[in-house]
């Protein structure tokens, strides 16, 4: 195979202008409402315990072990938080090992912000807002659609997924002609390939679409709010079938974080993973108090594809990894 | 036994599956935000031609396929197989009907073919793009009439048949496009 080298970047400077300007209207969009921009560090002792998501790691002469490179600003974004910020931002490049493709490369660049006072309902507004700012066609307000997890499931496939069986997974799959991996996957797993391959291709096609209350299982660092069934007041956002933000109505509950990261571990161990240390020290600023707030994590880069009309993530790259 | 992870996966790459060897057509990555990421792939069995669609779960791997594309020149047929040899080895490879597939009515000894070896075997031979073959038999020209456009058949030394301008006659060389068989141009000796 040739490897091709280029000193080209991979973004037009038309794309990458457009995307100063977006980053621009970005910062003003907080600076009226008031919200803090912070930077926190992108080497921390602690990395994420989430399942699904790898770490890249190096190290630094003079520090014990190695240094996780963050996935994501949330853990010390917390910290300021309880520490009494108030509301924060940050614009910050993320590093996320394996996720290479059209709509992905391993460092990228996440918009985080946490609002206290607010539930998802209200995040979900502001979001609003903030797309309408950024996608809009500046003539009238952007308007979001919203459903729950199980009105998407149920519109896309039929299905409800807060009672569904594993057996009414594989269905869904094999109806839909979705061939399954030669691994042999967990019910988790399949509703994931589900919502990647069905589900979410069709979400937000003609304006955006904020999915809400997922499933107990998916809670990740969201409430879970009591119920039959209890749902975790968690949602994300999707606009012409592509993934765009994740928010939490924010789980303040130190113990209850604690659990979930041991929980995160005990699977890892079991899928022959590498464990990782949880953040003490974010644990210990839930401990502290964190304000009850929501936050929410948006892939900035996405939304530029969205407003520059290209089909691929390094399209509004300056240097997407394979010229990196 | 070389193997590719998921994340090594793009086009043109070949690896095993069942025994046979593929060819990644497409590859798209899929996962929810925080959910179990997948590849999606298009694959063309390399054997049959046949597309199919797979999904690896990532992080999967699989069994690297030992398939190579050389450039060789195509030295005779013995009626059983054809022959063809590596121009800078000089090594020679006896390629089967099935590997030889359809381009076999392009073939003209001593023209350059592509051929691609699964394991050091002949798997498949595409014809070059171009090849520059002679008219045997074809009904007599009918000179004044390049305007026309009108067309005829005509057989060429290959065996192949391609429609031809009416013009052209016994004997005359031509160039023709293999990938859709159609006539592209006379040739001057």
């Amino acid at each position: 195979m040739t490897t091709q080298t280029s000193w080209h970047p991979t973004a037009s400077v038309e794309v990458l202008r457009l995307r100063a300007g977006m980053l621009a209207r970005t910062r003003a969009f907080f600076e009226r409402r008031q919200v803090m921009e912070v930077e926190t560090p992108v080497l921390s002792a602690a990395g994420t315990t989430d399942v699904n998501i790898h770490s890249l790691s190096t190290r630094v002469a003079g520090q014990p072990g190695s240094l996780y490179l963050h996935t994501s600003p949330e853990f010390p974004m917390k910290r300021l938080l309880a520490a009494g910020s108030g509301d924060i931002y940050q614009i910050a490049r993320v590093f996320r090992d394996g996720e290479s493709g059209r709509r992905h490369n391993p460092e990228f660049t996440m918009l985080e912000y946490y609002r206290l006072g607010m539930d998802h309902h209200r995040l979900m507004d502001e979001v609003q807002e903030l797309m309408g700012e950024l996608l809009g066609d500046g003539a009238e307000p952007l308007q979001c659609q919203r459903l729950t997890y199980r009105e998407a499931f149920m519109q896309a496939v039929g299905l409800d997924p807060m009672v569904a069986g594993r057996q009414d997974l594989l269905d869904a799959l094999a109806r839909h002609q979705v061939e399954l991996p030669g691994e042999p996957l967990t019910d988790a797993q399949l509703s994931d390939l589900l919502m990647g391959t069905l589900v979410s291709p069709g979400l937000g096609r003609d304006q955006p679409c904020f999915v809400y209350d997922f499933p107990e299982d998916q809670a990740a660092l969201a409430r879970i709010r009591p119920g039959n069934p209890p749902v975790a007041e968690r949602f994300e956002l999707f606009y012409r079938g592509m993934e765009l933000a994740n928010g939490f109505h924010e789980l303040c509950d130190a113990d209850e974080q604690r659990q979930r990261f041991a929980r995160d571990n005990l699977v890892r161990q079991e899928s022959g993973l590498p464990t990782v240390p949880a953040d003490e020290n974010m644990l210990q600023a839930l401990e502290q108090g964190l304000p009850a707030c929501a936050g929410v994590a948006i892939g900035f880069d996405r939304l530029v594809m969205l407003a520059a009309g290209a089909d691929q993530l390094s399209d509004v790259l300056a240097f997407a990894i394979m010229r990196a | 036994m070389a193997s590719y992870q998921t994340s090594e996966f793009r086009s043109g790459l070949k690896f095993l599956l069942d025994g046979d060897p593929y060819t990644i057509v497409e590859n798209e990555f899929v996962k929810p935000g925080k959910g179990q990421a997948f590849n999606r792939v298009r694959i063309r069995n390399l054997k049959n031609g046949r597309v199919v669609d797979k999904t690896f779960k990532s992080g999967e791997s699989v069994e690297a396929a030992d398939v190579v594309e050389t450039d060789m020149q195509y030295l005779y047929s013995d009626g059983e197989f054809w022959h063809f040899m590596n121009p800078s080895s000089f090594e020679q490879y006896a390629a089967d009907a099935t590997a030889v597939g359809d381009s076999v009515k392009w073939l003209k000894e001593e023209d350059i073919c592509l051929v691609t070896l699964w394991n050091n075997s002949p798997l498949l031979v595409s014809a070059p793009n171009f090849v520059e073959l002679k008219i045997v038999e074809t009904d007599p020209g009918l000179r004044g009439d390049t305007a026309q456009g009108g067309v005829k058949p005509a057989r060429l030394e290959t065996g192949a048949s391609v429609r031809v301008p009416l013009f052209l006659e016994e004997g005359e060389i031509i160039k023709v496009d293999t990938r859709n068989g159609e006539y592209v141009s006379r040739v001057k000796e």
